[in-house]
């Protein structure tokens, strides 16, 4: 498509920094954002609500909302800059060559169109295929996402559908395209743990079967083992931390991140390995206002923080011995896995 | 024995009318809970885990009377909390509260936080304005909520302050049960953490006991001492938490453990153990396990009749509701 060099990833984000205007003044809600993405990949985006997860999805795709804009850095996509792309351009590649899936599957079909018709609308807008092909492909889509008895279900309307199988139709209508990225922002949140495992499996499946790369957007640090290669830990607006996810579970270099990691109760066949009281994170996500800011945003809520963590913004820096694992942090944890 | 328990819960049934009239031209209606049996002790915690729809959210507000109950025993402190009426219901109600999941619309939005923990104060009609304020500032204390946050209004809290409002309220006419309707469920990961010890720490301190709603299964092990697994109105499984997490015996149980995503790295991806079938009609009356559609393991004898909760062979209290009992392999 483009002339880039084959070596180069099929995502390239480079210091990304998005700012919104707001009545108070500018505040910077993405602050210097890098990762890669290769073919196929998969990589998980971790982080509390507030911390820039979403907006860094939606900045990929061009959808900031109206108060937002990119103020630095570039997102590569098959070395095309992104963000100067035109309106046409993102129009073209959105549910196409990326699609996103949403947390609430409820909310984001159309309640008055049969999922057919919604199925057939991408395939038509993007491929130009007739009514009756459209049709077709919509059946054979929800075949591969697992609806049974695809064929009487095509005309159902939304309503007439479980939770479960209204997010496998909106998976069959992100993949419709065989799109080259695959963003999942909570897509099982609102879902049952059983019907949880269900859309994971069908995710793996299809996206190894397309080669589809895929952004996992999660708080859930199970989901992310189960789903991801990498992980890109986020808060207020920056990256803290990044790795293979092996490596990053099995030695979390920021204090974030292993607050994070620790502060889930996670099961055990052995209860009497369990602690009484839960490691916590003291306090919440600062204000956006705070965002940006030339100091380590977690320090307020840090057992680690120190003068220097109050005074200026931590570089990144790689951690010694793991290749691509990195961490922003004054003082991080060792990586012998010390406690 | 029963002077220990906070409450005990016998035979519990809730049905929910339909419109419309089935095939036998009788009225339909929904039976939401069927026949569950459980008790807690005094200081305690039971944690009734399942799906959504799965009815345990129901069989909590019928046992504390807010929807009404088809049938069952409800006694709490001793007292037949299930037959009281009008004076007597309203002043054993200050016995039983309740920590909703969604501390944003839980909360009256017009009333400043000390106003809305006063709420019940002012209902139970036993106290002075002056009393009141006592325990205002003592519960608050205790949620750690500062003083001066009192005449705040909820927006103007986050979501774990707001929690800790919801249970200052849930605490203020000092009940004996608190029912903890996934009270983490809406909170940030973090903030789950802060919530789960403040549940603990208020019960050790205050000596409450807890029936705690929850899909989380790890929030589960982590609060509760006793385990109630709850399918289409029914118990499946009934144990303690050491012998249930040991040897979780239902298939069922398996399934929804089997489903929750785990750190281990070197674990298989979750899922895909259950069978893909359909789920029975609860308007109908039930003629097999309601859970054999769904099973892995089912077999005919498991469409002969409902299968009621006893315990697994050798064991006193680790009960479960299967015709298979014993006779396949748990994992």
């Amino acid at each position: 498509m483009t002339n880039s060099p084959s070596t180069a990833p099929l995502l390239d984000v480079r210091n990304l920094s998005v700012q919104f205007t707001t009545r108070g003044g500018t505040v910077t809600v993405l602050d210097d954002i890098s990762f890669t993405l290769e073919r196929g990949e998969r990589i998980s985006f971790v982080g509390e609500s507030g911390c820039g997860k979403s907006m860094t999805a939606l900045a990929l795709m061009g959808l900031l909302p109206a108060m937002g804009r990119v103020s630095g850095g570039q997102v590569l996509f098959k070395g095309e800059d992104l963000t100067t792309a035109s309106p046409a351009r993102l129009r073209r590649l959105r549910g196409n060559e990326i699609s996103m899936i949403f947390q609430e599957p409820m909310t984001s079909l159309n309640p008055v169109f049969t999922i057919g018709q919604q199925i057939s609308e991408v395939l038509r807008l993007h491929r130009g295929v007739d009514n009756a092909e459209a049709r077709d492909r919509s059946v054979e889509l929800l075949q591969a996402v697992r609806i049974p008895d695809a064929a009487a279900r095509v005309d159902d309307y939304p309503h007439q559908l479980s939770g479960g199988q209204r997010q496998r139709v909106m998976i069959a209508i992100a993949l419709a395209c065989e799109p080259e990225i695959l963003i999942a922002d909570e897509p099982t949140t609102a879902l049952d743990v059983t019907v949880q495992a269900e859309i994971f499996a069908l995710l793996r499946d299809l996206g190894a079967k397309l080669d589809t790369a895929i952004i996992l957007i999660t708080h859930d640090m199970g989901a992310v083992a189960q789903m991801s290669e990498r992980m890109l830990v986020m808060y207020a607006g920056r990256r803290v931390e990044e790795g293979q996810v092996a490596n990053v579970i099995k030695a979390p270099a920021h204090p974030y991140t292993r607050g994070l990691i620790a502060c889930v109760p996670h099961i055990t066949s052995d209860v009497g390995a369990l602690v009484d009281t839960l490691p916590e994170i003291d306090g919440i996500v600062p204000p956006i206002t705070r965002f940006g800011r030339d100091e380590c945003l977690f320090a307020p809520r840090c057992a680690k923080a120190a003068d220097e963590c109050w005074s200026a913004k931590p570089q990144q820096s790689d951690i010694a011995g793991h290749s691509s694992h990195s961490v922003s942090c004054w003082h991080p944890f060792g990586t012998e896995g010390s406690r | 024995m029963s002077d220990k328990l906070a409450l005990d819960v016998q035979n519990l049934s809730v049905s929910f009318p339909m419109r419309g009239r089935g095939a036998d031209g009788r009225r339909r209606a929904l039976l939401a809970v069927d026949n569950v049996n459980f008790s807690i002790a005094r200081g305690k915690t039971l944690g009734i885990v399942g799906e959504s729809g799965s009815g345990k959210t129901t069989a909590a507000m019928a046992l504390a009377r807010l929807v009404p109950k088809l049938a069952g025993n409800i006694t709490i402190d001793g007292i037949d909390f299930g037959t009281l009426d009008n004076e007597a219901l309203r002043q054993a109600r200050q016995r039983i509260q309740i920590i909703f999941q969604d501390p944003y619309s839980s909360l009256n939005p017009r009333l400043r936080a000390g106003e809305i923990v006063r709420e019940p104060l002012v209902y139970a009609g036993e106290t002075s304005r002056a009393e009141q304020d006592r325990i205002i500032d003592e519960l608050f204390e205790a949620v750690g909520l500062r003083p001066e946050q009192k005449a705040l209004f909820p927006h103007q809290f986050s979501g774990g302050q707001r929690q800790r409002i919801g249970i200052a309220r849930a605490l203020s006419t000092r009940p004996s049960l608190i029912i903890c309707d996934e009270p983490v469920s809406a909170l940030d990961v973090a903030v789950q953490a802060q919530i789960l010890n403040l549940l603990k720490s208020l019960q050790g301190q205050f000596g409450l006991t807890y029936l705690f709603i929850s899909h989380d299964l790890g929030v589960v092990q982590h609060m509760c001492d006793d385990i109630a697994v709850m399918y289409m109105g029914q118990f499946m499984e009934y144990a303690d938490r050491k012998s249930f997490f040991a040897a979780p015996r239902h298939p069922y149980s398996q399934a929804l453990l089997d489903a929750v995503p785990t750190i281990d790295i070197g674990a298989q991806p979750a899922g895909g153990k259950l069978v893909d079938g359909e789920i029975p009609d609860l308007t109908l009356p039930q003629t097999g396990c309601r859970f054999a559609s769904r099973c892995p393991h089912a077999r005919d004898v498991c469409n002969g009749g409902v299968p009621q909760l006893q315990d697994w062979p050798g064991s006193t209290g680790h009960r479960l509701a299967c015709h298979l009992t014993g006779t396949f392999a748990t994992s």
